[in-house]
């Protein structure tokens, strides 16, 4: 599988990366050198395999008490903001 | 006493506890070094000296009640480790002068045992990378040089900086990360030992993430027996890491004086790559004469998707890495380009501030993950990890541990592989199985090449069996007897 010029568009759009016109085409060849070597994972015979999703064996997650363990902090959690105002992030406008 | 930051970690912790030096002057020794080499070498994104010097004198006075393990130990720390009230970046322009108000669970067990922060370490942009180009800050130097040629080495990556910092004496140890291999390359093409542990040994609480099924932290060191010392610190379970694992943290160091008599040791001959380098291959069958030396049977196994590990890694790492990278939006922390609206602020944000090989990770990441390309790549890529993780359980029925070569050459020059980027991937080829597998692996220097460039061998474990991967890193440590230390044309 090869990837075009609208898909690197179309993942560059998910990503909400913006990529300037003038990279589109050498990110397709970029991405499809990539590609191409990756493609030798169709080789190998994968039927009845079951997904490796963890790296731990028999892992679990485990639960923690439902209790409030932190927080009510706003100064420490507003510290590195680009902006805020009267202890809120500012973010550009949302809804018109 | 000039000669106080070529010591062991060991030493130096013995010699602090003699009081025949202080924490202070260590410290200041250090941070002496630091300013003369950095400039040259690169190692350093932030030294914190003031900081330090107040550590150490806290240390001090500490030492007279109850000294910790590293007490009074400087050390170095990966810009992937939040550290409070110290800028970090993971060396990354997107997360701009970022200074944390929190401490990386690895980073504060180092602080309660009782270690000095000298200051923070350079690295690939997010850890992404074999060589340290892709860095805000450029890439950091290796201390070691081709015969009397002046071209500069990569130290490898992404825990170049690390990596530097400790075969430079710029610190007595350092912290490090490893995803796909990067603090084992990087500890090959510096002389250095450097040890990642099984996945869960270490919290990833408070390390910027890049792949978080791969991601372990671990020390580079100048010894086995150091990097033991540092790992015993660095463990342990922590409940804020839900794949923190709840088991006690094991005397590595006392295991590094284990016999390895009677062990038997794998070597896979997958391993044995076309056009390997012969000095390579040399490397490896002397690693494999002094484990039968001290004792050890050798036995051939087979880990059959060895060659599939690379292109399974560069589907699950990007896809990861691409999740994970989401949240640098520019609305709560780091630098924000100001677009039009929402979206065109978030994109111009993450066009300007991630590079280009974090861009690169992001889009492939992406799209195997997309609707229509999830089956073909990413649960194939799933599939493919698990058929890897098996061969390792295979093999490990019957051998104690697995030896291989650390990396498939020596360092190459800034720039030499930077074009390609599957090139670039290559470096980790032996490297990346244990990330999948979740497996502990440490490399060691056992030898120069040609040039007089040091090369290493890998010691691969089971899983939460780090004793005997010590055990046999600290066998091969003795026999192979490497004693040289680049010469010092940066200060």
């Amino acid at each position: 599988m090869s990837i075009d010029e609208k898909t690197v568009r179309k993942a560059a759009r998910l990503a909400r990366l913006a990529l300037p016109e003038a990279r589109v085409a050498p990110m397709v060849g970029e991405l499809n050198a990539i590609l191409a070597w990756i493609e030798q994972l169709n080789e190998v015979d994968v039927e009845g395999v079951a997904p490796m999703t963890s790296a731990v064996e028999g892992a679990s997650l485990p639960m923690r008490d439902d209790k409030v363990t932190d927080g009510n902090d706003p100064a420490r959690v507003l510290a590195n903001a680009p902006k805020t105002e009267d202890g809120f992030f500012v973010v550009p406008k949302v809804v018109e | 006493m000039s000669d106080l930051t070529a010591l062991t970690l060991k030493s130096a912790l013995d010699g602090l506890e003699k009081k025949q030096f202080s924490s202070l002057e260590l410290t200041n020794a250090f941070l002496a070094n630091i300013e003369a080499a950095n400039p040259r070498l690169n190692a350093y994104v932030v030294v914190t000296a003031e900081k330090a010097r107040a550590m150490a004198k806290a240390s001090d006075k500490r030492r007279k009640k109850n000294p910790g393990p590293l007490e009074g130990a400087p050390l170095g720390i990966k810009d992937l480790f939040c550290t409070e009230g110290v800028r970090t970046t993971a060396c990354s322009n997107i997360l701009g002068e970022f200074t944390p108000t929190y401490e990386s669970s690895v980073t504060a067990n180092l602080w309660r045992d009782g270690a000095v922060m000298l200051g923070k370490l350079n690295m690939d942009e997010f850890a992404m990378g074999s060589s340290n180009e892709t860095s805000r800050f450029g890439p950091v130097i290796n201390p070691w040089r081709r015969g009397n040629e002046d071209t500069n080495l990569t130290p490898g990556g992404s825990s170049g900086g690390s990596a530097t910092a400790t075969a430079a004496d710029l610190c007595l140890g350092a912290t490090a990360t490893d995803t796909g291999g990067s603090i084992r390359q990087p500890a090959a093409f510096t002389g250095t030992v450097g040890v990642k542990p099984t996945y869960g040994r270490c919290s990833r609480w408070g390390i910027v993430a890049f792949a978080s099924s791969l991601d372990q932290a671990g020390p580079i060191a100048k010894t086995v027996e150091d990097a033991a010392i540092l790992l015993r610190s660095m463990a342990g379970h922590d409940p804020k890491d839900s794949t923190s694992l709840p088991v006690e943290t094991p005397d590595f160091q006392q295991a590094c004086g284990r016999s390895i008599r009677g062990l038997t040791i794998g070597v896979p001959e997958e391993y044995r790559m076309d056009g390997m380098p012969k000095e390579i291959e040399d490397l490896w069958a002397q690693g494999i004469e002094w484990a039968k030396a001290a004792g050890a049977k050798i036995k051939a196994i087979s880990l059959k998707h060895t060659k599939y590990a690379l292109p399974c890694y560069y589907i699950v790492a990007p896809a990861e890495a691409s999740s994970n990278l989401a949240r640098y939006d520019g609305m709560r922390y780091g630098a924000r380009v100001q677009g039009k609206d929402l979206a065109d602020s978030y994109e111009k944000t993450r066009a300007a501030g991630f590079g280009a090989e974090v861009q690169r990770r992001i889009l492939i990441g992406t799209y195997v993950l997309s609707a229509g390309y999830y089956d073909a790549y990413y649960l194939r890529a799933q599939k493919v990890r698990a058929r890897i993780a098996e061969d390792f359980r295979a093999a490990f029925e019957e051998v104690d541990a697995i030896l291989t070569p650390a990396t498939p050459s020596a360092a190459f020059a800034l720039g030499e592989k930077s074009g390609d980027p599957v090139s670039m991937y290559l470096n980790d080829i032996f490297t990346v199985t244990a990330n999948l597998a979740g497996l502990p692996g440490l490399a060691l220097p056992a030898a120069l090449d040609k040039k007089g460039l040091p090369l290493g061998l890998q010691v691969i474990g089971k899983a939460l069996d780090e004793e005997t991967v010590f055990a046999v890193a600290a066998a091969l440590e003795k026999a192979a007897d490497f004693k040289a230390r680049p010469t010092n044309w940066w200060s």
